[in-house]
């Protein structure tokens, strides 16, 4: 810990030497710092941080371009503090050896061998500090077969069978629309940073956790693993998957059907007989009669012509009427809303304070994805938009390394910062 | 030495927290389960053991309950009642997601147990969090997905499919939270001896989990339209996923850009002589030999590099339609691009990579004396232990061990 004394911020007390951009990585460091963390991203002067293919950009706020106006690293970097370091110079490798001797975590998603290429391997970190907590994350990890293959989020879904699990029986794999890894990843690697904190603070040891993204995102396959182990039931066979349909239990109707309008949708689940029956009554056709549909067994066996009558209900009315109607009948129920819908007319997420207004250097005021939690004690904040390039360099070598103004002008001079 | 040995979990059994259980409980700490008199209802979820029903052979059970302790308490009984009270009294976490009103009713709420318990943690889950009354409303995975965002973001360039959303994921994403805040609060208490309260939405977890399709939004009101195996986008972009000679798909990525790329993928054409059968094989040599950067800006615009970016994409498309994916996705690697096979759950669990890092853990059923292969860690880490030592709980397993001993 950098400091003892009790702050109203959960982790105010750590120090964060930070190594991560894209999604999988600076998403991990976001939570960290909007709880108070002083996150502290590192970025290369000579390449103005463009190994984050997110720093320049889109989507942007207006018409102007460049290193500092890109609006998804802003999302993904808010509260952080940003340095340069040209790692090429022996001067900024003495700077990062002074930062490091005063961080709890060094943190990176590169792939495997950078840093450790940069002299700021695992076993190098140990000598600068013998208790420094260090966790990488990269799609296949530090150790195995695959450690030098490269990946991104939909490399990631790929190979671990989460784009294969997602999608209708003959079609192709429909997969994730974004990068569901990227975010996932990342929350693997924030749990990952507090345990090893928690280790710490009750131990007083540093760690190494080599976080591999496809092996987080294998874990949420966890029972139909076990099918396969157990029983030897593949989830590649003749109708697998539909994914809008559920295994776990099983429940008929279960889908996603189409409502009046332009590509506009509802979702609907059906868990016991008694919720299909207040169902039946709302549609009130004679179809819902028929013995084919009267118990979940026959609806499973009939699902695809049960599901087909629900999609010529549901095509009569708008998504929300839809709603509406199960709603007042307490059957599970969803309009499939659009961005735009659950950002700024579904008054939850604003009432949540979902949508954090963000205050860049550069862009101005821009919104936000906040965080789904509220801790009664130690809530999160997000008032600071991203950092632009080096926009704290000077800040964090005077106010945390004692380095005087004469020397940072030097290292600007230089080129080391 | 486990990160959380000695930290006591009190879980209330439902099917949306029981992952996050699972998270604490495989990291050390103490996790017990608690669950009516029937059971929770999860405990006959398919798949089974053998294919065959029956008490304790549900394989989604042994699954998320790994290493938990399991008791049956009545909470609509007085004696019930005062039993769990004093069971939480000896916790370090309590993580449920009980109807949103139900245990402020049962005077059980975080205001009645922080009373002898200061140092409590108390994570609560609903789908639109504690004060909004929506929450109230019946709500399974699905329509929390259909709510928060993902499916309008997955599915097919074809429209006229539905959205298409990921199984589970939205009682995942919200028990990463739950995992990530009660972590968050033990730290602060380890410096200030205070708990707190956690309060989380399920459906909130799902809308931040959404990449583009939420900044593009927030940022300039962009909406994100849906596209086969790839990231939904505002603009339409190119196919990436591929289908290869063994019937079996691959995701293509970005194609090579680079000229140490381009050399690569020239060369394996050549080596798999498939260079004859592709017209546009000298613009991978070109590509190959390229001096200085590429500007990517100029595809469409400059005819040189147009046609070097196309025959990238011809090249992976040839030998993608003569190879197996698996082989694909290896032999594009070996020349750096960043290619993976779409695998099935079971292919990706069998594959080698995965072995050798000891993925597949083998965990001793003691009731059935057998041995059954885990799904291993989520992380690798160096010395807080990750290990499963104890299969699920049985219905009230454990009751005499840890109700008579309070």
């Amino acid at each position: 810990m950098t400091e003892t004394s009790f702050s109203p911020e959960a982790l105010s007390n750590f120090r964060i030497c930070d190594f991560t951009g894209q999604l999988a990585g600076a998403g991990a460091t976001k939570w960290l710092a909007s709880f108070g963390a002083e996150v502290i991203r590192i970025e290369d002067p000579v390449r103005e941080g463009r190994w984050d293919i997110l720093r320049g950009g889109s989507p942007y706020i207006d018409d102007r371009r460049g290193i500092n106006l890109g609006g998804a690293y802003n999302n993904h970097n808010t509260e952080k503090l940003g340095i340069t370091l040209n790692l090429r110079e022996e001067k900024a490798k003495e700077i990062l050896t002074r930062l490091i001797q005063i961080s709890d975590v060094v943190s990176e998603n590169f792939a495997k061998g950078v840093l450790e290429k940069w002299g700021f391997g695992y076993e190098q970190l140990k000598q600068i500090k013998p208790d420094i907590i260090y966790v990488s994350n990269c799609g296949f990890g530090h150790i195995g077969p695959y450690s030098d293959f490269r990946t991104w989020g939909p490399i990631v879904q790929a190979v671990s069978g989460l784009t294969f699990t997602n999608g209708l029986p003959n079609e192709a794999p429909a997969g994730w629309g974004y990068s569901f890894m990227d975010h996932t990843g990342a929350y693997y690697m924030a749990i990952a940073i507090l345990l090893a904190l928690i280790h710490k603070q009750r131990t007083g040891e540093g760690q190494w956790v080599d976080l591999a993204c496809t092996e987080s995102a294998l874990s949420l396959h966890g029972p139909t693993l076990l099918d396969w182990t157990v029983n030897k039931n593949p989830t590649r066979r003749e109708g697998s998957p539909n994914s809008n349909r559920n295994k776990w239990p099983a429940m008929a109707p279960h889908g996603i059907y189409c409502s009046a309008g332009e590509d506009e949708w509802v979702a609907i689940a059906c868990r016991t007989d008694a919720e299909w029956n207040r169902l039946a009554d709302i549609i009130a056709e004679s179809w819902c009669q028929e013995t084919r549909f009267g118990t979940l067994t026959e609806r499973l066996a009939h699902q695809d012509e049960l599901d087909a009558f629900i999609g010529q209900w549901t095509r009569a009315l708008t998504k929300y009427e839809c709603e509406t109607l199960l709603q007042t009948a307490q059957i599970p129920v969803s309009a499939v809303l659009k961005p735009q819908e659950r950002i700024d007319i579904e008054p939850s997420t604003q009432n949540w304070g979902l949508w954090p207004e963000a205050t860049h250097s550069e862009m101005g005021k821009v919104r936000v994805d906040g965080q789904p939690v509220h801790l009664s004690e130690t809530d999160w904040k997000i008032t600071k938009g991203a950092p632009c390039l080096g926009e704290h360099t000077d800040d964090v070598l005077k106010r945390l390394l004692d380095y005087s103004d004469k020397e940072i002008s030097q290292f600007h001079n230089e080129g080391v910062v | 030495m486990t990160a959380l040995a000695g930290i006591r979990v009190i879980e209330l059994a439902n099917e949306r927290i029981n992952y996050a259980g699972k998270l604490f409980a495989d990291m050390g700490a103490d996790v017990i389960l608690v669950e009516p008199p029937n059971g929770d209802p999860s405990r006959s979820y398919p798949p089974f053991l053998d294919n065959k029903q029956g008490p304790n052979r549900s394989l989604y059970w042994w699954h998320y309950h790994t290493n938990k302790r399991g008791v049956v308490i009545d909470l609509d009984d007085n004696n019930g009642l005062q039993q769990l009270k004093s069971l939480i009294n000896t916790a370090d976490i309590l993580l449920e997601a009980e109807p949103r009103t139900r245990l402020e009713r049962l005077g059980a709420d975080y205001k009645d147990l922080a009373k002898t318990n200061t140092g409590l943690i108390h994570i609560a889950v609903t789908t639109y969090g504690r004060k909004n009354p929506q929450s109230d409303l019946p709500a399974t995975d699905l329509t929390i997905m259909a709510a928060s965002g993902p499916p309008w973001s997955c599915g097919y360039d074809d429209h006229s499919l539905p959205p298409i959303r990921g199984p589970q994921q939205a009682f995942h994403t919200a028990s990463h939270f739950a995992v990530m805040s009660g972590l968050t609060a033990l730290l602060h208490r380890g410096i200030g001896d205070r708990g707190q309260f956690i309060d989380v939405s399920m459906t909130a977890a799902s809308n931040i989990s959404t990449e583009a399709a939420t900044y593009s939004w927030l940022v300039n009101q962009g909406t994100v339209q849906r596209q086969t195996g790839r990231h939904a986008s505002v603009q339409p972009s190119g196919e990436t996923q591929q289908l290869c000679a063994d019937g079996r798909y691959a995701n293509t990525g970005v194609p090579p850009r680079f000229p140490h790329e381009f050399k690569n993928l020239y060369d394996w054409l050549i080596e798999l002589k498939l260079d004859s059968e592709l017209p546009e094989a000298i613009f991978l040599e070109m590509g190959a030999n390229w001096e200085g950067p590429f500007e990517l800006s100029k595809i469409g615009e400059d005819d040189e590099i147009t046609a070097i970016f196309s025959a990238g994409r011809a090249a992976l498309q040839l030998i993608a339609s003569k190879v197996a994916a698996q082989d694909f996705f290896t032999g594009c690697q070996r020349a750096g691009l960043s290619v993976g096979v779409v695998n099935s759950p079971e292919e990706a669990f069998e594959d080698a990579h995965f072995k050798a890092r000891g993925y597949q853990v083998p965990v001793l059923h003691d009731d059935i004396d057998r041995e059954i292969i885990y799904p291993g860690a989520p992380y690798a880490f160096e010395k807080s232990k990750w290990s499963i030592t104890r299969r699920a709980p049985h219905l009230g397993e454990h009751n005499k061990e840890i109700l008579d001993s309070q």
